[in-house]
């Protein structure tokens, strides 16, 4: 069209935002609030939606996507929960050990990959641990337009039960709890039958509770489409690799404690990417010449994409072999 | 800068007109002496001075005009503007993006102030002064979809997103280029496109889709799209053109310089942040031949252009059976030269 | 075998499978005439005893046929908008775990995947095969009326009287194809009727 062609710039806008609050929550969890430094309001968002927050440790930039837990309907806070990783890559541990009140951050404009069916005639939540996240926004969300909600949430123990307290007291008959160390555990069969037709069921929690929750819901005849789930990804470190960019002529080495688009990233390369957890397909990347092994952990390309060896998601997956050619 | 609204009508009469600067900042669409489909996105983030590109939703010497066809397009068929219940969330973030952005880039027409979810919405052009409470349907007089688009040019589609896909599920569609909003309501991407002959096994469809899902909030995108139609005539609906398609029939070689226009579609794509949902505004612009014409790039460009489109677009377009006639005009305006790439006309005025 | 093979067409117009017993706790099969053959072809002793038949036979004798795979429930209806009342009385009452099947002509499906819907049931998960006659639901696009039962191109609309042409563009919504005006341009040359198929 050529009227005023601009660049696609990679990543969601950014907002300057000032840490507000820094709340430890308990042994594991820390929630931070920010405020933005211009005194506007948030952009409104929708439940479901998370933001990428930009984290300079020690001259290395961390992106690390984290769920908006705020309520959609105040917009002064934006507020999200961090588990703190020991085994990660880091940023959550950036997290926890630097970040305090004062401080000046980057956050993105929220961006929803995990978003309520407005049609559904109820929401039934499954929140595992730290996943509980999401949920606190959604059900923000629909208690102000009278929806009809559901949660059941497990936690590894009382003392790490995230907000079980505000949840309980403010929406009683509504929340479920579950202490993985009182074995306690959701009856999901019987839960699942006698909901009403048009119930969608979400899950945010371990891959292992995501794949129970999907597997028993299709044995009891629930349509796929009505259960809907996000894990949070986070790229896992692994042995480093070589790689060449061919359109940019330079080899890299990914290292073990970055991923592929971080190591592309660090090498001044302008590569594409919007959630950074493998779901959104924007950091698709054509995968010219592999002598090797690829470490599939996304959520974006289908199966016989994965085994094509032709493309890769670099925000989360990893090669292991002789030699990869990509296409940046 | 005071925009002067036109008095002229879309229908019956056509007194419709382009002024010297409608003419000069149209959207023509080609950027070369050839057309096929394209994924042609680019950013919605302004453009030159005073283009139709500048400002977030463009309002010009029509803006009046065109919101009366509208008023009388709906109140013969109020079928043109639906939303499924659950699109009504969708509806406000509408409301709110379209008056926040009006009030920001044309400050003399139109006001809004907002004290917590109270409301008060100036539209100085229609005459409009409002005071409604956000979120609360019954403090307007339409939904707010229909409210909000009932004061800005061109069509909206409200798709909801949802299972990798996009779905119509609400809309204002008065100046389509011949789709009903009433047959389509419901249907996903594909669906609604299934009648655009090539462009499928093109893999067209697939690429915009996954564009479009990806869309983010303050980063908006747009193209253009165009067709063919006889009389500036906005309302070129499948319901109507039981009426309107003789028209088609009406040219001759003296009167299709100012009978045959060129109907331009500027279309952008905003994400809209509570519902998740993505608006799709379809912003029609009307030029005539003969106004083409005026600039001489345009007028070789066009004619290779229609000249050399595939059958199938022209008669999916809808101007096949005319365009012998038209090949017939434009050809007197193609003297052979070359045409500079771009879709604006060349400044410097040619030698004559 | 009262099969037809569609040809290739367009997005919108949709693709009838073959039924196949799913998991689920109960079971509606909606069919009119020819229909009855798909779901004898999909029964087994345990899924009929979860399994709610509503039948239209239309001009056939299937019914007895049918009875005979002993549903937990079956109902015979002289014509689809008598069954209507029940099959949305049957929905209204259904949980998740239901599964859809509808077999049969396509505006009995079209319709039944209506109610479906409207009652949460999302469309893709609903099982169709068609058997029998290939006549259309037409939406005349200009008054809005539907005219049954159509197999001929272009038709009159039963409605508001114009001449017709048969798209292939199909509304789930509306459960109908869209007819728009043929002479339009050129008044009262309306081509010989065909077969839709032709």
């Amino acid at each position: 069209m050529s009227a005023a062609p601009q660049r696609v710039k990679a990543g969601a806008e950014k907002i300057d935002v000032a840490v507000s609050a820094v709340v430890p929550l308990n042994d594991l969890v820390t929630r931070f609030e920010f405020k933005r430094r211009d005194g506007a309001p948030f952009p409104p968002f929708s439940g479901g939606a998370h933001t990428v927050v930009e984290m300079n440790d020690n001259g290395r930039t961390r992106l690390n996507p984290y769920s908006l837990m705020s309520d959609p309907g105040d917009l002064s806070t934006y507020a999200i929960s961090v588990r703190r990783d020991d085994e990660g890559r880091g940023g959550s541990l950036f997290m926890h050990g630097n970040v305090k009140i004062g401080d000046e951050m980057i956050i993105t404009y929220p961006v929803n990959l995990f978003s309520l069916d407005l049609r559904a005639r109820k929401h039934l939540f499954f929140a595992g641990g730290i996943g509980i996240t999401p949920f606190m926004s959604m059900i923000a969300q629909l208690e102000r337009s009278n929806g009809n909600w559901e949660l059941h949430y497990a936690c590894r123990s009382e003392s790490l039960g995230s907000y079980v307290d505000v949840l309980g007291y403010k929406y009683p008959g509504k929340v479920h709890i579950y202490y993985d160390d009182q074995s306690q555990a959701i009856d999901l069969e019987n839960l699942l039958d006698g909901q009403p037709l048009g119930t969608h069921a979400y899950v945010c929690g371990p891959k292992g509770m995501i794949n129970w929750i999907h597997a028993t819901a299709t044995a009891a005849g629930w349509p796929e489409l009505h259960v809907h789930s996000e894990e949070f990804l986070a790229p896992e470190p692994g042995a480093p690799f070589v790689v060449r960019l061919c359109k940019s002529d330079m080899t890299i080495t990914v290292r073990e404690d970055e991923s592929l688009l971080e190591a592309i990233e660090r090498a001044g390369v302008d590569a594409p990417f919007l959630c950074r957890g493998g779901s959104c397909g924007q950091c698709e990347t054509d995968v010219v010449a592999a002598d090797g092994n690829f470490i599939h952990r996304d959520h974006w390309l289908d199966d016989d994409e994965h085994a094509s060896g032709k493309k890769i998601m670099p925000c989360v997956s990893r090669f292991i072999g002789k030699s990869l050619e990509l296409d940046r | 800068m005071t925009l002067h609204f036109n008095d002229e009508t879309f229908r019956d009469d056509y007194s419709f007109k382009n002024s010297q600067r409608a003419i000069d900042r149209f959207p023509f669409p080609f950027h070369e002496d050839s057309y096929m489909y394209s994924v042609n996105m680019e950013q919605h983030r302004g453009g030159p001075a005073d283009s139709i590109y500048e400002m977030r939703f463009d309002v010009d010497e029509h803006y009046v005009a065109e919101m009366h066809d509208r008023a009388m397009v709906l109140a013969d068929d109020p079928l043109r503007c639906q939303s499924i219940p659950h699109m009504t969330l969708a509806g406000w973030d509408l409301l709110e993006l379209i008056m926040v952005s009006k009030s920001e880039d044309y400050p003399d027409l139109f006001e809004l102030h907002r004290d917590g979810d109270t409301w008060r919405w100036v539209n100085k052009p229609l005459g409009i002064d409002d005071t409604f409470t956000f979120m609360d349907e019954t403090t307007l007089p339409y939904g707010p979809m229909e409210y909000i688009t009932r004061q800005a040019q061109g069509d909206f589609c409200v798709l909801d997103q949802r299972d990798e896909n996009l779905w119509m599920d609400a809309g204002m569609i008065t100046t389509q280029a011949d789709w009903s909003l009433d047959f389509d309501l419901g249907m996903n991407f594909f669906e609604w496109h299934a009648p655009v002959p090539l462009a499928h096994e093109k893999g067209i469809f697939v690429r915009a889709l996954k564009f479009l899902l990806n869309i983010q909030q303050g980063a908006p995108a747009r193209r253009l799209n165009w067709t063919m139609t006889v009389n500036p005539l906005l309302d070129t609906s499948p319901e109507n053109y039981h009426k309107w398609g003789i028209q088609k029939t009406s040219v001759t070689p003296e009167n299709i310089g100012s009978k045959q226009h060129l109907r331009v579609e500027l279309q952008t794509f905003f994400r809209l942040p509570r519902s998740n949902a993505l608006v799709f505004p379809i912003r029609c612009y009307l030029c005539s031949f003969q106004d083409l014409m005026t600039k001489p790039k345009w007028g070789r460009r066009l004619h290779r252009v229609i000249r050399d489109l595939p059958e199938e677009l022209a008669t999916y377009k809808g101007f096949i059976d005319n365009r012998p006639m038209m090949l017939d005009y434009l050809s007197k305006f193609d003297d052979g030269q070359p045409t500079s790439p771009g879709v604006f006309p060349d400044a410097v005025p040619e030698p004559k | 075998m009262s099969k037809f093979e569609f040809p290739p067409s367009i997005r919108s117009r949709p693709v009838y499978g073959t039924l196949e017993a799913r998991l689920g706790k109960h079971h509606l099969m909606i069919a009119d005439a020819e229909g009855a053959e798909a779901i004898i072809g999909v029964a087994t002793p345990e899924l009929m005893a979860k399994t709610h038949i509503i039948y239209i036979p239309k001009d056939t004798d299937f019914a007895e046929k049918l009875r005979d795979l002993k549903p937990a429930q079956f109902y015979q209806g002289p014509s689809y908008a008598a069954s209507v009342q029940r099959i949305r009385h049957v929905l209204a009452n259904s949980h998740m775990g239901l599964q859809v099947y509808l077999a049969g002509t396509e505006g009995l499906m079209g319709q039944a995947q209506n109610e479906a819907m409207q009652a949460g049931f999302p469309h893709t998960a609903i099982q169709t095969e068609h058997r029998g006659s290939i006549a259309r639901r037409m939406q005349c696009v200009h008054c809005k009326g539907i005219t049954e039962d159509v197999e001929i191109d272009p038709f009159q609309c039963a409605h508001c009287g114009l001449n017709l042409f048969v798209r292939d563009h199909y509304s789930r919504r509306l459960a109908a194809y869209q007819g728009v005006c043929i002479d339009a341009e050129d008044p009262g040359n309306v081509p010989e009727s065909k077969g839709i198929y032709e």
